[in-house]
């Protein structure tokens, strides 16, 4: 499998700009725009930071390392996956090579790391880490989400448990940390505000060899929602079936069930319904040759990781376009990147809350073996969901930032 | 009720995994009291060959002893061309192992790449057995008759043949083991591949439920050292002892304190090493 | 103790380069590199007291290094001072360090890894689990880097300065106890338990003291730590940060003041900034080490001492004509 190198990507960089000298106009700048990538190449992480590079990589190999007329360089670093990390490789790509966007991370941890960091030196980020507070309450003017927060499919996917599946009793879990609070509390609100009960709420530690002594707790319930990620979801799905426990359905967030994870995945995922903002089956034009050079390039399905960072490349490709390629104005281009709305975007249409936040669609899937492939099928569109679901910024900032125990579980039995 | 019963069948289960895991590990440890800080590694190495042999179409039972075979043949070379010039230097021997440890992790990741993948369970050991009402998975009781069947192998071994002989001597008294004439070199790379190729196919037995991805290795290292630590270096009675017991503090701890999920696993280690440093079962202090 | 002359002139050199350093290294993020080789050196320069000097091998220190981080984190996210804050991390992880040493001096050896390790983890688990007061997996930002007597420490500059002279205390601080008959007894406890016992000495006493000064340079480092990434979490506590001290003093040489110094620089740099080059660093370093072991066990600064010697040696006997004695064995312990 190609797994390009940083030095594989000047190379290629420096090819495209060739062929591009040649059957471009004046290209506005000599020097080129410079992309960082943070994203985690080692350690445990490493397989959704293997397709987030893959996404990028995709993107500007259709555009031929050139956005708006500027040709492109794309720089990425490794974090390894930690917090400390995260620090050194952002201030590698910021200070060192002095990149005009910064793409990434891919965990909360890593971004709440940065945060401060990214203020002081006032780089545009766009990052693929679900934190909610970063788009919220601690919303950074450098930061812009065009994945989802933590709760966005969630909301939607607690709407749809009650309204639709008319599920009435939930049990939740996921793992022990602020992406998994987040999720099953946004689960959690609107499944309740509609008449659903969550009667319990686990957390198993990020590092569970086996699920077994939690699936065993579950008891009596319509459904069970899971928000694992990484290579959780693999796990736990498939001790959920060992257990005989199929007959309580399993709902997913996004990352339980992400497109790229299906060939892990076996028997066990069908009929798991899960909520997605971004799904390799969408309909769309920019979408189907997205799926195929993925296809080609790489022999995989992608999901969310490498969708993130391709609309993410695209985002950046329109702002560009309005500066008219240029970024040494870092605070116009950040201007720029906060007004781009895109309608063609392999999600579908993108655009910006005023907190950096995207508002865009949200899928629900129920997984099918068709043709002897793991496919997540689409069984209801919500349109322009906003990560403040429907109550509006104000009314949503007023509360707590979601927690493990906010809102709190009134029915726990 | 049926919580506590699917918590004890489960228990026994993750105890006869990780027996299959750490009974080289200790092994290792006693007779040649090396710290293998790649046996992790061992695991994760098995684990993904097997899940390569049965993208194949290799029989799972097959898979999981060439994972082995494998595995074992990349440790007695370790062993025969490296570890065996260090012998008795612990600091050397922290550094080379931690160091192929970090190799393996990394040409895993490349060859496997960052995927998890967690192969079928075999066809005829899937799914739940009912038993008044409760379901059992299979696969787990399986699991739990391959850890018998290897420990009774084991203790065979050990304690009926000449080479158990060799290895009980070696590790009761290295020095006089040597002037009896016992060959402990050959004997040395004998039983660090033997524990490599335990390690890779207690990785290919796992990888249906734990799956494989990378960063199993330091998952599993330090559950191979607490049950060593806790029955005993050297002894396949307290391995064996050690892994059910951390099978059931894991499970049980894991539902009644899940908050102190990780913390309860190291305690019981504490105390032990604190008053009984040599384990439980262990003959050779610490 | 004489001093040779060529000895001094490499230390003045290398006092020069360190502290002319962000002048010719100039971007920041290398300077920021130099800082935390620097830290993680101190890091390593603690860890040595016990692994080298004391023989006794620990691979539970990143508790002790996270210990210092989360309590002055946590104090500062109270409103406390930076100087309160410090000082009672400090104290903390010294008592820390001798609730360590309680528990695992009933051992040496492999059994003393083993319940430094434990305990290790049990901090990584309590960092890790007990949420309500650690912040779990989300970490603890830290919002300001101190301004002792007026300077700022928040550029690179500023912060590799303090990073310089903590360092440069730490090192002196080191040569000081080596030398004085503390760090003989401490030696004298790893060569001859026995006969040191014998002797009256007390050695848990003597393994007692050495692990408390392990723990207060451990905690001085992460402190450091804490500052510099104004943030901390979990993964910090992890085994891997224990290894990777225990690495960095392994690969340098043990029971040298430099070795672990050239430690610390080879693993920040691999991590930091061939990282950015090789995809496959981890592998490289894995090979590094391994290469390491196979052609200078004792580490890198004795080992090179060692060839550097025989070499000299070989030149010389080709001018003289002298047989010269056997190449030089791996040196127990010595260098700089």
């Amino acid at each position: 499998m190609p797994r390009p190198s940083r030095r594989a990507f000047v190379a290629g960089t420096a090819a495209g700009a060739a062929a591009a000298a040649f059957g471009m106009p004046a290209i506005a700048q000599n020097a080129p725009f410079k992309i960082g990538l943070l994203t985690v190449k080692t350690g445990p992480l490493a397989q959704g930071g293997i397709q987030m590079e893959q996404g990028i990589v995709t993107l500007l190999k259709q555009r031929n390392n050139t956005f708006a007329g500027r040709k492109v360089e794309l720089i990425s670093a490794d974090t390894g996956g930690n917090p400390a990390g995260a620090k050194t490789k952002a201030s590698e790509l910021i200070e060192r090579d002095r990149v005009d966007v910064v793409l990434g991370p891919l965990a909360a941890f890593e971004m709440l790391a940065i945060n401060d960091y990214i203020r002081q030196q006032g780089t545009p980020v766009m990052s693929l880490a679900g934190a909610e507070d970063i788009t919220q309450r601690l919303a950074n003017p450098w930061v812009m989400r065009g994945s989802a927060s933590s709760a966005q499919c969630c909301h939607a996917l607690g709407d749809y448990a009650a309204k639709e599946l008319k599920y009435k009793r939930a049990a939740t879990i996921s793992e022990d940390f602020a992406f998994g609070y987040e999720q099953m509390s946004g689960f959690q609100r609107v499944f309740e505000e509609e008449g659903g009960k969550v009667v319990k709420k686990l957390w198993p530690p990020m590092i569970t060899p086996d699920y077994t002594p939690y699936i065993a707790q579950f008891g009596n319930v319509d459904c069970v929602v899971n928000g694992f990620a990484g290579s959780n979801p693999v796990k736990f799905m498939r001790s959920y079936a060992d257990l005989g426990m199929k007959r309580i359905p399993l709902l997913a967030g996004w990352t339980a069930m992400d497109d790229a994870l299906l060939k892990s995945l076996g028997d066990e995922a069908v009929g798991v319904v899960s909520a997605a903002w971004y799904s390799a089956s969408l309909d769309n034009p920019v979408n189907k040759q997205f799926v195929a050079d993925m296809a080609k390039d790489y022999n995989v399905i992608p999901g969310g990781y490498s969708a993130g960072m391709y609309v993410a490349g695209q985002v950046v490709e329109a702002a560009l376009a309005k500066t008219g390629g240029k970024a040494d104005d870092k605070k116009a281009l950040n201007e720029a990147l906060r007004g781009v709305s895109l309608t063609e975007t392999p999600r579908g249409p993108v655009k910006f809350d005023a907190y950096g936040n995207v508002v865009g669609d949200v899928q629900i899937r129920r997984c099918e073996r068709k043709g002897g492939q793991l496919v997540n099928t689409i069984i209801k569109t919500y349109s322009d969901v906003s990560q403040f679901w429907t109550y509006g910024d104000k009314a949503f900032l007023a509360n707590p930032v979601y927690a493990r125990d906010y809102p709190p579980a009134k029915n726990l039995e | 009720m049926s919580l506590w019963l699917t918590l004890a069948v489960n228990s026994v289960a993750l105890g006869g995994l990780l027996f299959l895991l750490s009974a080289g590990f200790s092994l290792i440890f006693g007779l040649m009291r090396i710290p293998n800080l790649m046996h992790g590694s061992f695991f994760m190495l098995g684990a993904y060959l097997g899940v390569t042999f049965l993208d194949r179409g290799v029989n799972f039972w097959l898979a999981a002893l060439g994972a082995g075979l494998l595995t074992g043949l990349v440790g007695g070379l370790i062993e025969r061309f490296l570890l065996r010039r260090l012998e008795g230097q612990v600091l050397p021997q922290v550094l080379l192992t931690l160091g192929f440890a970090f190799i393996i992790g990394d040409v895993c990741l490349m060859v496997w790449t960052g995927d998890p993948w967690q192969p079928a369970t075999p066809a005829q050991l899937q799914g739940a057995v009912q038993v008044a009402g409760l379901f059992f998975p299979l696969y787990r009781l399986v699991i739990l008759a391959v850890a018998v069947v290897v420990a009774i192998a084991l203790w065979v071994m050990v304690d009926w043949t000449r080479l158990g002989a060799m290895i009980r001597a070696g590790v009761d008294d290295p020095p006089i083991a040597r002037v009896v004439g016992i060959k402990v070199s050959q004997l040395f790379t004998l039983v660090f591949a033997l524990g490599a190729a335990l390690a890779a196919f207690a990785g290919v037995m796992g990888a249906p439920y734990l799956s494989v991805y990378p960063g199993l290795d330091f998952e599993m290292l330090p559950l191979a050292l607490i049950v060593v630590i806790l029955g005993g270096t050297g002894s396949l009675l307290g391995a064996l002892v050690g892994s059910f017991l951390i099978g059931f503090l894991y499970n049980f701890g894991q539902a009644m304190v899940p908050d102190l999920a990780y913390v309860i696993l190291f305690l019981p280690m504490l105390l032990v090493l604190v008053l009984r440093p040599q384990g439980l079962f262990g003959k050779v202090g610490a | 103790m004489e001093v040779s002359t060529p000895r001094v002139i490499a230390i003045v050199v290398a006092l020069l380069l360190l502290v002319t350093l962000p002048a010719w290294v100039g971007n920041p993020y290398y300077i920021n590199v130099a800082s935390q080789i620097l830290f993680f050196a101190v890091f390593a320069l603690a860890l040595n007291v016990l692994v080298g000097y004391g023989g006794l091998v620990s691979l539970g220190h990143a508790g002790l290094f996270a210990v210092a981080g989360y309590t002055a984190a946590l104090l500062l996210a109270r409103g406390h001072g930076h100087l309160v804050a410090d000082t009672v991390a400090l104290a903390v992880t010294v008592l820390t360090a001798a609730i360590y040493a309680v528990l695992s001096l009933r051992a040496t050896g492999i059994g003393f890894l083993m319940i430094t390790l434990a305990i290790g983890q049990i901090l990584w688990g309590v960092a890790y689990r007990w949420a309500s007061l650690t912040n779990g997996d989300n970490g603890i930002n830290v919002a300001a880097r101190p301004a002792p007597f007026g300077l700022s420490l928040a550029g690179a500059d500023g912060f590799y300065y303090l990073c310089l002279v903590v360092f440069l205390a730490c090192l002196a601080s080191m040569r000081m106890v080596v030398r004085s008959p503390f760090g003989a007894s401490l030696r004298g406890t790893r060569d001859q338990e026995r006969r040191m016992a014998a002797l009256g000495y007390d050695v848990w006493t003597i393994r007692f003291w050495a692990f408390l000064l392990s723990g207060f340079w451990s905690g001085v480092a992460g402190l450091l730590f804490l500052y510099y990434n104004q943030f901390i979490s979990p993964q910090i506590v992890a085994l891997t940060t224990s290894a990777e001290a225990l690495l960095m003093v392994i690969s340098g040489g043990t029971a040298t003041l430099l070795g672990p110094v050239v430690g610390a620089a080879l693993v920040v740099i691999m991590k930091n900034v061939v990282s950015a080059y090789i995809v496959r660093w981890n592998m490289v370093l894995g090979i590094i080490f391994i290469l390491i072991v196979s052609f200078m066990p004792e580490g890198l600064v004795p080992g090179s001492a060692r060839l550097w010697a025989w070499a000299r040696h070989r030149l010389r006997r080709g001018k003289s004509g002298v047989a010269a004695a056997t190449p030089p064995a791996a040196a127990g312990e010595g260098g700089p």
